[in-house]
């Protein structure tokens, strides 16, 4: 294994933000796609939409300025924006499910060649938490995945198959790990763009699915 | 008119009975019926089935986690039977870990449908959601334009405990910012429909009839939240 600096989280977030275009409507899962609000780009108005029926929320909160009543789908306190609209959880899952969502942004266990994902249920463990990620999964015009390379022992997450229990078949799209940009195609997963300093068969080395380079190939790139 | 109006939370949950389907409302802590919640714990009802979003937290506020604790809860219709991180055990985990409480996981845009049916007198519907996963084993499966979906059926419930902004004393009911996450869908389909208001009760006629989140028809038992209890 290579010991060649890797992405931050917030640069693997920044790089899924810049894809997110002027009106779309994103959803942001828990953990660290919710950094993806911190990218700005003034050119773009996006919406972000929470599952809990908050539709056009604004940046976190500031400490002692917190609405009690609004938060993210994280139980993060947001702010309201001019333009924000609250539906109950029936009408937001709608809204999801009716193809209104363009991009969701999701954690992920494992990811696989033909796009299958897994994000909610751990075998070993009872029980599963799926919240709204299956209904985004199988409904949002697209799915990105932002999540670390390998698992913390070191074992590969881009596969063949998944080993876990997906949480929708063939759904991503796109895929940020500390080691690059994926995209996923008929032939698997490309690789679009590498950490500085990484060489193919470095990330190869540290993949199970098979890597195809982009010809247009480049460095990360996340500003 | 009838009067919905309630002066303690004991009385408005002393009639539950054992064995009943209970909805309680509250999305990342927000719109939690805490106060009723406390009361129907203090009641005692058991072999309750509870539906919520999920099961409880780690805190020490009072949830659907605090009657599962307590093993009023026999059964928990939910979007999450394991904790979104595995540090996170919860009593509910425990209990589900010694096969002392059933779960039945369902996908939380599928759980609010489920209850919008109920509520809608809708025999069932068919949703993408789940097609391919280890949760649609089992269930009908239909292609409609071309896509496959799944069949599920309404989930109705006996009693609802919601959280309110305001209210009329008909129970016409209005609710503030992300407080209102599950708590229409459960307060429609829940066969009586108990009430804790956070700001104020009006009078009827206060209340403009384009600005009713749920209409006071569904509302059975109204209780405003005393300057002691509990807001958060």
């Amino acid at each position: 294994m290579s010991d060649k600096p890797k992405l931050e989280r917030q640069a693997m977030c920044d790089r899924l933000a810049m894809e997110f275009q002027d009106e779309w409507i994103v959803n942001l899962g828990v953990g660290m796609p919710t950094l993806c609000s911190n990218y700005t780009d003034s050119s773009k108005e996006i919406i972000f939409h929470s599952e809990n029926g908050v539709i056009g929320y604004g940046p976190l909160a500031e400490e002692g300025k917190e609405d009690k009543h609004l938060v993210n789908a994280g139980g993060q306190n947001v702010t309201a924006v001019p333009g924000m609209a609250i539906v109950h959880h029936a009408d937001s899952f709608a809204l999801i499910r009716g193809g209104m969502v363009d991009v969701t942004v999701m954690g992920a266990y494992e990811v696989a060649e033909n796009g299958d994902f897994a994000n909610w249920r751990i075998p070993t463990r009872k029980g599963g938490g799926i919240g709204g990620a299956m209904d985004l999964a199988a409904c949002a015009k697209r799915v990105f995945i932002a999540m670390e390379h390998t698992t913390r022992e070191g074992s590969p997450r881009l596969l063949k198959k998944c080993n876990l229990p997906v949480t929708a078949p063939s759904a991503v799209k796109l895929l940020a790990t500390d080691l690059g940009l994926f995209e996923i195609a008929s032939e698997g997963f490309i690789l679009k763009e590498y950490a500085p300093g990484w060489t193919l068969e470095e990330i190869q080395a540290e993949t199970e699915a098979k890597l195809t380079l982009a010809t247009d190939a480049k460095e990360f790139r996340f500003r | 008119m009838k009067n919905k109006i309630y002066d303690s939370f004991d009385q408005a949950v002393s009639d539950i009975p054992d064995g009943s389907t209970v909805m309680s409302p509250g999305f990342g802590q927000v719109g939690v019926p805490r106060n009723l919640l406390a009361a129907l714990n203090r009641q005692g009802a058991k072999h309750l089935t509870a539906v919520s979003n999920n099961a409880g937290t780690l805190d020490d506020k009072i949830d659907i986690g605090t009657l599962i604790e307590a093993g009023q809860v026999k059964k928990m219709i939910c979007a999450f039977t394991a904790p979104t991180h595995p540090s996170q055990v919860t009593p509910f985990v425990q209990m589900y870990n010694n096969d002392e409480i059933d779960a039945e996981l369902v996908p939380q845009g599928t759980l609010a449908e489920r209850m919008r049916a109920a509520a809608a007198g809708i025999g069932g519907f068919y949703t993408p959601t789940s097609v391919g996963t280890e949760l649609a084993e089992g269930k009908e499966h239909r292609e409609i334009n071309g896509r496959m979906h799944v069949l599920e059926y309404p989930l109705p419930g006996d009693f609802a405990l919601i959280r309110a902004w305001r209210a009329d004393t008909f129970g016409n009911l209005q609710f503030r910012m992300a407080q209102r996450n599950f708590n229409p869908i459960m307060a429609t389909a829940a066969a009586v429909t108990i009430v804790e208001i956070e700001d104020k009760i009006v009078e009827v006629g206060e209340l403009d009839p384009d600005h009713i989140h749920v209409p006071g028809v569904y509302v059975n038992r109204l209780i405003q939240i005393p300057s002691d209890g509990i807001f958060g």
